[in-house]
């Protein structure tokens, strides 16, 4: 075991917070998942695979996380939706010093005001996640996904 | 098949029904008369296949095709229809190979798309010396290869047609659309920075008329208004081909920000004075030698593609329709082989304004699918295109939506004939 079990719970509980926070509709709590310095993308599987560098989103700082918490609440005229993150049991893959590379899979449904809910985003997380005062946080948080055909858009983060 | 006449208010176009919206029959002529015939259609970039035998699958209209690169060099687009069976043989989406073979009966096809091999063509020959089977005796190879369209190259864009007799791209485009085509493609080697895909809800015309509208950007998109990137007091300009298909929206980025008379001149709510970034990153803007001046180029060329460039960030967006109520909208965002690593990353950051999540792009993807919405249950209204007047014509300005009547006039003139 690389890690061991008070760890484990930690990282437990930083996705199941994840998850809970980003389908809350708080988008203020999002970026406080992440260190000040980080990577957070949001990727296709085929970009990805191939080596191509773009990302549908690309934020390298917290700062730029809470510009587009400005962006989803103020600027960006869309239809509202609920999200509901499903995300599997995190995988940790590799630990260096303090950070821990850790993977997992997650489904994301959206529903629509008065419309069905739909398979909206499927994909993994590829993460570094470190130990800082405040608990666990993100270094880097990229979201590949699968299903690259984006259904029109995508506002809320993944 | 009796198709209903579509009710035009008026003569000119500053009226569009929304039936040109709706009409399955309509959509169907469309994708004969612009995708199939007389037009050329984007297809992709060189440099997505720079490898003899890469390939790249796509779509001319709704019709599947593959662009390839031959052994010598050169580039084919044949349809992914084989000439047999008619499969869509083709899967992948792109890779290497040296022929293309449907699986289905192995007939194989040159990566230019001629049918190379027809298994048991000449029958098979059983151990008494019998041969049973086999194609009839006249059937000729040369008479079954792969659907293969015309082909143009410029600036290491390519473009494609079904229609042999198609214009060269040149005349297609006009000598000012060329011109603002070369001033992006002049030459220099493309880099592929990768994709963005996404579906939008929506007829495929209303995306030609998004980037035919510089009436909006200023107004729905309040990072444009707030920094500056295009707003109603830009220096501007409004061009277009002789038949007022294709268009240029040119723009040069004013000072932005949190002057006084922005509010003035934007006269709305969504621009937000006390609006400031917490990382300035996005818009770390760095003017090239290239430019000459204008900030943002967009072109529409019609059917099938926009040119964008935005800044720093550079993108074909391909679009792809799929019956009258849906298209798939593809983005390509490149770069130039001389970029330096520097130039990537800010290809890249600035790209967080556009495509499917886009601080400005998402939300036309948004408002194109609430359109659709209203024109799919009040089939005789139309919409309205009279900012600046009824008319087409060239302009120094954005206050006007001369550009949309423009490919309304050529879409009457190639539909109505």
């Amino acid at each position: 075991m690389m890690i061991d079990m008070q760890t484990w719970l930690s990282i437990q509980q930083l996705y199941s917070d994840y998850a809970s926070a980003v389908d809350s509709g708080q988008w203020d709590l999002w970026p406080e998942f992440f260190t000040d310095q980080c990577v957070y993308k949001v990727q296709s599987r085929e970009n990805h695979e191939r080596g191509f560098p773009l990302a549908t989103l690309a934020f390298t700082s917290k700062a730029m996380l809470k510009d587009r918490v400005y962006g989803i609440s103020e600027t960006i005229y869309h239809d509202p939706y609920y999200q509901r993150h499903v995300v599997g049991a995190p995988i940790v893959r590799k630990v260096e010093g303090e950070q821990m590379h850790v993977e997992a899979n997650y489904a994301v449904f959206r529903t629509k005001y008065d419309k069905e809910s739909t398979v909206y985003n499927v994909g993994r997380y590829l993460d570094i996640v470190v130990p800082t005062e405040q608990g666990l946080k993100f270094v880097q948080r990229l979201c590949i996904f699968d299903s690259e055909m984006i259904p029109n858009s995508m506002i809320y983060p993944i | 098949m009796q198709e209903q006449a579509i009710h035009w208010e008026t003569k000119g176009t500053s009226r569009i029904p929304f039936a040109v919206y709706t009409d399955t029959d309509i959509h169907k002529k469309e994708l004969e008369r612009f995708f199939y015939k007389a037009h050329w259609n984007y297809v992709g970039l060189e440099a997505e296949i720079p490898n003899l035998g890469d390939f790249k699958r796509t779509v001319v209209g709704e019709r599947s095709v593959i662009m390839t690169r031959s052994q010598d060099g050169q580039i084919h687009v044949v349809e992914n229809v084989c000439a047999h069976r008619g499969v869509a043989f083709c899967r992948e989406r792109h890779g290497n190979k040296k022929e293309l073979v449907c699986p289905y009966h192995q007939w194989s096809y040159a990566l230019d798309g001629n049918l190379q091999g027809v298994p048991f063509r000449r029958g098979v020959r059983t151990p008494e010396g019998k041969v049973n089977g086999g194609m009839p005796a006249d059937f000729d190879p040369k008479e079954h290869s792969l659907t293969k369209l015309k082909v143009a190259i410029r600036g290491g864009v390519v473009f494609a047609s079904f229609d042999h007799d198609v214009e060269s791209l040149e005349d297609f485009m006009g000598p000012t659309m060329l011109s603002y085509f070369d001033r992006l493609f002049n030459g220099r080697k493309l880099t592929i920075l990768g994709y963005n895909k996404q579906r939008i809800p929506g007829n495929w015309k209303l995306m030609q008329e998004n980037i035919k509208d510089p009436y909006h950007p200023g107004l729905l998109h309040t990072w444009f208004v707030t920094f500056g990137l295009w707003r109603a007091d830009n220096k501007s300009e409004l061009r277009m081909d002789d038949k007022h298909r294709h268009a240029a929206m040119i723009s040069t980025r004013g000072t932005g920000g949190q002057a006084n008379q922005t509010a003035q001149v934007t006269q709305v709510s969504s621009f937000k004075e006390s609006m400031q970034l917490n990382d300035p990153s996005f818009l770390d803007i760095v003017p090239e030698p290239w430019w000459n001046g204008p900030t943002a180029v967009m072109m529409t060329l019609f059917p099938s593609v926009i040119i964008q460039q935005q800044v720093n960030s550079v993108s074909t967006r391909h679009i792809q329709p799929d019956g009258h109520g849906a298209f798939d909208f593809v983005w390509t965002h490149f770069g130039f082989e001389d970029d330096s690593s520097e130039m990537t990353e800010r290809r890249l950051r600035q790209a967080n304004l556009f495509g499917p999540a886009g601080f400005v792009s998402a939300d036309d993807g948004e408002v194109i699918e609430f359109s659709q919405e209203s024109f799919e249950v009040k089939q005789n209204h139309r919409t309205l295109a009279e900012l600046g007047g009824r008319e087409v014509g060239e302009t120094d300005h954005m206050v006007t939506e001369t550009l949309i009547r423009g490919m309304y006039e050529y879409w009457r003139k190639v539909m109505e004939a």
